[in-house]
């Protein structure tokens, strides 16, 4: 800032000064505004009209020879389930699967439903990592995932034990949400 | 190997940025002067190195090398190779990779050839625009590399999301791009003006190409991005007030009202802070659109396509490049004098009123597209859509057509309504006349009306400058802006006739059956499966007819099944007459063996576009314009540079 520029000011050639830090302000408002919107916790639960209502009715064929399907009717056995619809060719599966293991290591039962795949992909995604369910159903034209409200993979629902679907969640489960699963499930259990 | 041979490049070119910022702000000092001279060689360097980077990168695309992991995710070995390559810039990474190298081509070519303004400006701007672009190849590097490797290699990719699997698509994002680099010149430009307090013509003159270079780019982008919207998502629409769609129009404001305060700096020398601070604005809004786009903080469908880490970075770095240059010009602006003084009513006046208004529709869109932001931050989930945007900035947009109506025809510094009131007659008595034909025979509401009044006046105004003068010698850059404000009059009427006087139809029909839309008649004569090489279809063949004894027309709209990765699209079928088009799509199949058609007859709907054309080529003419006139201007003033050195080499001898 030089001398000169205080001489100017101060002799009044431009007495509206201010206007020029106004952009500046605007800028640092929008900074402000953003700032607030990425440091909050990422919400991840989605309004998703589903949650209080049955999960919708389905019949899936088993997707791999010698396991059992998935059908709908399983989840009212007056236990809460995990439904965790996936594919061999998403990639934030993958990163999902630690997690899927230990909930599955500490008692959960998961139902998968894998959305468009091949049975030999299927096995090669299950085989590299690892296996938590205890039944997947083959949804091969996606219907299923459709009647879910789901608009993409990985997505999972906590069902409580009458079959309503009590929590929605979207995308992967995080190695820091796993709290947070574990808990939802003993709300729906209860 | 070339996937490493790409980042070593990209490494490289971030350390020339590097030293590019370093001795173009050394240079400002007397100690440092020295150093000025490896500033352009590097600056060409580094474009160079940048565009090396970037053909890596669509070589891996183009061979599908799974093993990079931005081929798996968003490749497929089945893939048309057009789509390959333009899949390499089709996603975050690859985008930003193009954006650097368009801005480090951009720097070179100023470095190259830009010789009119004082070394020591060069030197600044070229200083900030490694400064921008340092930024940027941070955040490639730290956090978006997109020659990552992915182990295990994946057997196939993922697939390439098939609505953008479309040749317009593909050369939209670069043509996009181009316009926003394009204004990180004018940017830089403004930058360097700041610190060396040079504001006037030359500095003008230096900045005006780009910015009509980077305003026809944008140009061209907005209008094939509407008409991609409007022919491929199949919803009728053309303009969704998406914040995607407002993103490119933000910057496309600033760059208008740039475009023409920066003729006045460079022919009046007024208007000089102003000019300066949308320098700085124009490039802050292609920043701030790419970050609100990219960020996914607008738009989170999915959670987990939201990084926020990510967002953070770029976050910062716009607080960093736009803060900074905001607060470099509220420190400086106060030092650059205010230029020549001009009456109100004048071609200046007329131009700061259009500066304004811009600014303000400018500031309407910004603002609604944040909104939902805002609302979300005191806890409530809004979305903000054309019942707002649209009578905000039609508020605004009217009496800015007036005064482009008006403003062409006034003289330079001084001048009276009488003198031009006489010429604007006709378009006024344009204007009453559709006006009364349209409450006669039709009725439009309000917004589509004041556009289509508007609209024909305008169209007859805007030829008036070239009344009464030469044509064979006007200069090129009177045809451009003659040509682009007929084009906005042609536009404005395509987007009233269709909001004013479409017809929709939904209908479900058997194979057979004859349904009526507007004044055509549609058949749809089977139903019959497509195979395409990455896709299968089911296509609807329909025969029209316009009116009761027009030619019958087969239309083909489909509805496709991609498999890599999963999706239904549907393609729309057109068909353009001289006075409209009829769009239909294929819906699903409904009961009974019925099939579900969307129809829709949309009068004079194409006039958007080209009008949207008609603006760019303007723009165009102008552009060459310019650039002749500045190029005989340098050959003039190297003549007599050169005349100079022999009068003084004879009276040396001489002496």
């Amino acid at each position: 800032m030089s001398d000169k520029a205080m001489s100017e000011t101060s002799a009044g050639v431009r007495p509206r000064r201010w206007t020029i830090w106004l952009p500046l302000g605007v800028f640092a408002a929008f900074v402000a505004l953003v700032l607030i919107g990425l440091l909050r916790p990422a919400d991840h639960t989605v309004r998703s009209a589903l949650v209080g209502k049955p999960m919708p009715t389905f019949d899936l064929p088993p997707a791999l020879p010698g396991r059992d399907g998935l059908a709908s009717a399983v989840l009212t056995n007056g236990k809460p389930h995990l439904v965790n619809i996936f594919a061999s060719w998403c990639i934030p599966c993958r990163v999902e699967a630690p997690q899927l293991a230990e909930l599955a290591k500490a008692g959960v039962p998961i139902e998968g439903i894998s959305v468009r795949d091949s049975k030999d992909n299927l096995l090669a995604f299950l085989q590299e990592n690892g296996d938590p369910y205890q039944r997947i159903g083959a949804d091969d034209d996606g219907q299923v995932q459709l009647a879910l409200g789901s608009s993409g993979v990985p997505e999972t629902y906590i069902v409580d034990g009458k079959g309503v679907i009590r929590y929605q969640h979207v995308g992967e489960i995080r190695a820091d949400q796993l709290a947070m699963i574990l808990q939802k499930l003993d709300e729906a259990g209860r | 190997m070339i996937a490493e041979l790409g980042l070593a490049a990209l490494w490289l070119a971030a350390a020339l940025a590097g030293l590019q910022l370093l001795g173009g702000a050394l240079a400002q000092t007397e100690r440092g002067a020295a150093l000025g001279g490896v500033v352009r060689p590097v600056a060409v360097v580094q474009g160079l190195l940048a565009l090396f980077a970037f053909f890596c990168l669509i070589y891996v695309f183009a061979v599908t090398d799974l093993s990079v992991k931005l081929v798996a995710l968003n490749s497929h070995a089945m893939k048309p190779l057009v789509f390959k390559i333009a899949g390499a810039w089709g996603n975050h990474e690859g985008s930003m990779l193009l954006w650097v190298t368009v801005m480090g081509l951009g720097g070179a070519f100023v470095a190259l050839i830009e010789r009119r303004l004082p070394e020591r400006t060069m030197l600044a701007t070229l200083a900030g625009q490694a400064f921008v672009s340092l930024g940027f190849y941070a955040f490639l590097l730290l956090s978006s590399n997109p020659f990552e490797r992915l182990s295990p290699v994946p057997a196939e990719g993922q697939g390439l999301n098939p609505l953008l699997q479309d040749l317009g698509l593909a050369f939209h994002p670069p043509t996009l791009y181009l316009g926003y680099v394009g204004l990180s010149i004018a940017f830089s430009f403004a930058i360097g003006a700041l610190v060396t307090r040079e504001v006037g013509p030359a500095f003008a003159r230096a900045m005006r190409p780009w910015v009509l270079g980077a305003w026809i780019f944008l140009t061209v982008g907005i209008t094939a991005g509407s008409y991609w919207a409007y022919y491929e998502l199949g919803w009728g629409g053309w303009w969704f007030w998406d914040p995607v769609e407002n993103a490119s129009l933000m910057p496309w404001l600033a760059a208008t009202a740039l475009l023409h305060s920066v003729g006045v700096l460079a022919s009046r020398d007024a208007l000089r802070t102003w000019t300066v601070m949308l320098g700085v604005v124009a490039f802050s809004m292609s920043m701030v659109g790419t970050f609100l786009v990219r960020s996914g903080i607008l738009t989170s469908v999915h959670a987990f396509a939201v990084d926020p880490e990510r967002g953070s970075f770029i976050l910062a770095l716009l607080a960093i490049n736009i803060g900074g240059a905001l607060t470099l010009f509220a420190l400086r602006a106060g030092t650059v004098s205010e230029g020549t003084r001009f009456a109100p009513v004048s071609r200046e006046g007329a131009l700061v009123i259009n500066n304004v208004l811009l600014c303000a529709i400018l500031g309407i869109v910004l603002f609604g597209t944040l909104y939902p932001l805002l609302a979300e931050a005191l806890g409530a989930q809004v979305s903000v859509g054309p019942p707002y945007f649209n009578p905000m900035s039609a508020l605004f947009a009217v009496p800015m057509l007036l005064v482009l109506a008006v403003g062409p025809l006034l003289r330079w510094r001084r001048d009276t309504f009488a003198r031009v009131g006489k010429g604007l007659v006709i378009p006024a008595m344009l204007v009453v006349a559709m006006g009364i034909a349209l409450v006669a025979f039709a009725k439009v509401p309000l917004l589509p009306f004041l556009g289509l009044v508007l609209g024909v006046g305008l169209a007859w105004a805007s030829v008036l400058p070239l009344r009464g003068r030469n044509l064979r010698r006007l200069p090129l850059a009177v045809w451009g802006m003659v040509l682009a404000h007929f084009g906005i009059a042609v536009a404005l009427i395509g987007m009233s006739s269709e909001s004013a006087f479409s017809s929709e139809k939904l209908v479900a029909v058997h194979v057979g059956e004859i349904t009526q839309v507007g004044p055509w008649g549609v058949k749809l004569d089977r139903i019959e499966p497509i195979a395409g090489p990455n896709w299968t279809a089911l296509q609807a063949r329909l025969l029209v007819r316009y009116g009761g004894d027009g030619k019958v027309v087969r239309l083909a709209p489909q509805s496709r099944t991609f498999w890599a990765p999963p999706q239904n699209t549907a393609e729309s079928a057109l068909l353009t007459r001289w006075n409209g088009q009829l769009y239909a799509v294929l819906g699903g199949e409904a009961e009974g063996g019925r099939w579900q058609l969307r129809l829709w007859w949309k009068p004079f709907v194409p006039l958007i576009w080209i009008g949207g054309l008609l603006i760019a080529l303007g723009g165009l003419l102008a552009l060459m314009g310019r650039v002749t006139t500045d190029l005989r201007r340098s050959v003039i003033s190297d003549r007599i540079a050169d005349r100079r050195d022999d009068e003084q080499r004879l009276r040396e001898e001489r002496a």
